[in-house]
């Protein structure tokens, strides 16, 4: 039954993700209203398996690391929608849903590892802690992209070379305020996912810091957005140099989740 | 009956000839009836501009009709010279029709997309209205073309981007800002182009319009203009912190901003953007300063580049508004072939037909048992009725096929007679038609 809903999932974030690329090129209201649609039916899908997991499993569904790319594709859809309904900018979805998809074609190739379920995911804290962290995370997937198509609309009027891009980007200081709210969003989740998981820490082993890998790079990923946010709101930064802070700021979120789990021992690790 | 189009453009003619042969608003009345007198004419309406002269008239014979109307637009202006026959074009058929359409849909304007000329065919068709030169045919032809050129703007992006400086200049700033709501402009120096800029970005929101000149009366009186406030000429870079967007069109021989003024105003604003036009030649700000984060640069040329990239834009929409074009033409032929004479008798004797047939397998069960001959009188009775009752309409419509007001007769009986057109095309042209009703009016 999930490997059916997953599969019907993935079929609408391809179709989704190919028409995102299609509306890019060619711009057609048409094509950005089928973007919108699959968009939707994938993720309404995606939430349907999720649910079905969570009453199968008994608790969510992000004890390894397929199940947690899938959950950390669907947090940033989610965030994405609630994004695209609020500021009607539909380009948006070309830099941001191919990221949910590639999240979930990547995660299929990990095992489907029945692993025995130690006791403490039984926990409230599973729940909690993952949650806010992927919701964070999401968020910075979206200033990823924004940001992304900062830095792209930014050479364009600086090299003036008017592309198609260039008619199709939203303005500059929009998507400079965007990448800005999506980290002020993504940032407090972050550092509620910290503390969550420090009490959940204590709870289990007794410890609320054990300087494991994961840990480190949750802090270094905490410590660059708090700069960036510090750096906008003290300094003045914005523009391209935010930018690019930001595309940091979620490439070492990504290490920070596929990296230490894969390559680095520790109590996150996915055995 | 042919729709046929007369006529001569910016293509076709220059200046020179165009306005020999254009009808001045106070004569066209008179000069849409006198063609209207003329024997193959029905139906016209004629579109002067200083871009194009045209006469589109529904005529008996497409033949002597284009004759007969290009020696019209001949006579009426008394020009005799050959040139001004060769510059006159005509088109019958599917290619009026598809003249009209592009031409209402600025496709066959020289500067494709521009918003006039649509207004301009409108209040053609409202002169012919008038002077009452138009029938069924040309007013669902006028009509459908107003919603074709409607449809194309909605559904391409064929009047989109900026094709002259200072609206490119306009686009820049909203790739750049967004909104210009309480934005600010400086004007460095008070050219007509600068001017033009500085209005199109007021009405886009810009707020605050500052002036700096070398002579201050006139950065006082262009300032007292745009309600904003005159700026000492020497304190231009100081002011920088204020002003998010600067046109400068100085005759200064020297930059009057240089990289260092600018970092240090970028700064003090905290990095808020700032557009920089440069329209001045030799130019008045250092190029070098597009080097700056946040600051964005555009000399005359850049502009331009802009302007000819949006035009290319502008022809490459242009191809799918052909195609939207050709999709309306079948629409809108298959209703002309819908009011012909013939197809509408035809279709009336068949619904008669049909009607007869099955009242008599309705009535003659219940008559009980009839013997052939009795059948067959019942039958004959019924044929005789039908045809009786439709002996005059049809030889009415049939004798309103060659003069003026036959489509109306054509088209009320087929309202009168319940005849719907083509099954295809009815539905798609019905609203729309009636939609721009009230515009045209």
């Amino acid at each position: 039954m999930n490997r059916i809903l997953f599969g019907i999932t993935l079929f609408f974030y391809f179709l989704a993700t190919f028409h995102f690329l299609l509306y890019l090129i060619n711009q057609r209201e048409s094509i950005g209203k089928v973007c919108q649609l699959t968009t939707i039916l994938g993720f309404g899908f995606h939430t349907l398996s999720l649910i079905y997991q969570t009453v199968e499993l008994g608790h969510v569904p992000m004890t390894n690391i397929r199940e947690s790319m899938a959950f950390f594709a669907w947090a940033i859809v989610a965030i994405y929608l609630v994004l695209e309904y609020r500021v009607k900018i539909r380009v948006l979805g070309t830099f941001i849903v191919p990221i949910a998809f590639i999240l979930v074609m990547a995660s299929l190739t990990f095992p489907e590892s029945a692993a025995p379920t130690p006791g403490f995911f039984s926990s409230g804290w599973l729940g909690i802690h993952t949650t806010l962290a992927f919701l964070g995370d999401a968020a910075f997937a979206i200033a990823f992209g924004v940001s992304n198509m900062y830095i792209i609309q930014e050479r364009q009027l600086k090299h003036k070379t008017s592309g198609a891009f260039y008619r199709m980007l939203p303005p500059l200081d929009v998507l400079d305020e965007l990448s800005y709210k999506a980290i002020a969003l993504g940032f407090p989740l972050l550092t509620l996912a910290i503390v969550s998981g420090a009490i959940w820490a204590e709870s289990a082993w007794g410890s609320y810091w054990g300087w494991e890998p994961k840990e480190i790079w949750s802090l270094i990923t905490w410590l660059i957005y708090a700069a960036y946010l510090h750096a906008r709101l003290v300094a003045g930064w914005r523009g391209r140099k935010a930018a690019y802070l930001a595309v940091i700021g979620f490439l070492i979120v990504i290490f920070t989740f596929l990296g230490v789990n894969l390559l680095l021992p520790g109590r996150h690790a996915f055995k | 009956m042919e729709i046929v189009v007369v006529g001569l453009s910016h293509k076709t003619a220059s200046v020179e000839v165009r306005e020999k042969l254009s009808f001045p608003e106070a004569r066209l009345p008179d000069a849409l009836c006198c063609l209207g007198r003329l024997e193959p004419v029905n139906e016209n309406v004629i579109l002067s501009t200083c871009n194009r002269v045209e006469s589109y008239a529904v005529v008996k014979d497409a033949e002597q009709g284009i004759v007969g109307i290009r020696d019209f637009f001949l006579d009426y202006h008394q020009l005799k010279d050959d040139v001004y026959r060769e510059s006159l074009y005509a088109f019958h058929g599917r290619e009026a029709v598809r003249h009209i359409f592009r031409v209402a849909a600025s496709l066959d304007s020289m500067m494709v997309g521009e918003p006039q000329i649509l207004g301009q065919l409108k209040d053609s068709f409202d002169h012919a209205l008038e002077s009452r030169t138009t029938g069924v045919v040309m007013n669902r032809l006028m009509k459908k073309s107003i919603s074709v050129a409607k449809r194309i703007r909605t559904e391409t992006k064929i009047a989109e981007s900026a094709v002259s400086i200072s609206f490119a200049a306009v686009e820049l700033a909203r790739k750049i800002f967004g909104r210009l709501d309480g934005k600010s402009v400086m004007l460095a120096g008070a050219g007509e182009m600068a001017e033009l800029a500085a209005k199109h970005l007021v009405n886009n929101g810009v707020k605050t319009v500052m002036v700096a000149n070398r002579t201050h009366e006139r950065a006082v009186a262009l300032a007292q203009e745009f309600e904003g406030r005159a700026v000492k000429y020497e304190d231009l870079a100081a002011e920088m912190v204020h002003a998010d967007i600067l046109i400068a069109s100085t005759g200064a021989p020297h930059y009057i901003l240089s990289q260092g003024d600018m970092a240090k105003a970028i700064k003090e604003r905290k990095n808020r953007p700032v557009f920089l036009i440069d329209i001045a030649v030799p130019r008045n700000l250092d190029p070098d300063i597009n080097k700056i984060d946040n600051v964005y640069l555009y000399d005359i040329d850049d502009l331009q580049s802009v302007v000819e990239s949006n035009i290319k834009e502008r022809h490459r929409e242009a191809e799918l508004a052909e195609e939207i074009i050709e999709e309306e033409i079948d629409t809108f032929l298959a209703w002309l072939r819908s009011i012909d004479v013939v197809p509408t008798i035809v279709a009336i004797r068949e619904k008669a037909e049909a009607i007869r047939l099955a009242e008599l397998e309705r009535t003659l069960p219940r008559l009980g048992e009839l013997n052939e001959k009795q059948k067959k009188s019942i039958e004959g009775m019924t044929q005789a009725i039908v045809n009786k009752l439709l002996h005059s309409p049809l030889v009415a419509l049939k004798d309103s096929a060659g003069n003026p007001e036959g489509s109306s007769h054509i088209e009320t009986a087929r309202v009168l007679f319940g005849i719907t057109e083509e099954k295809e095309s009815a539905p798609a042209a019905e609203p729309e038609a009636s939609g721009s009703e009230a515009e045209t009016r």
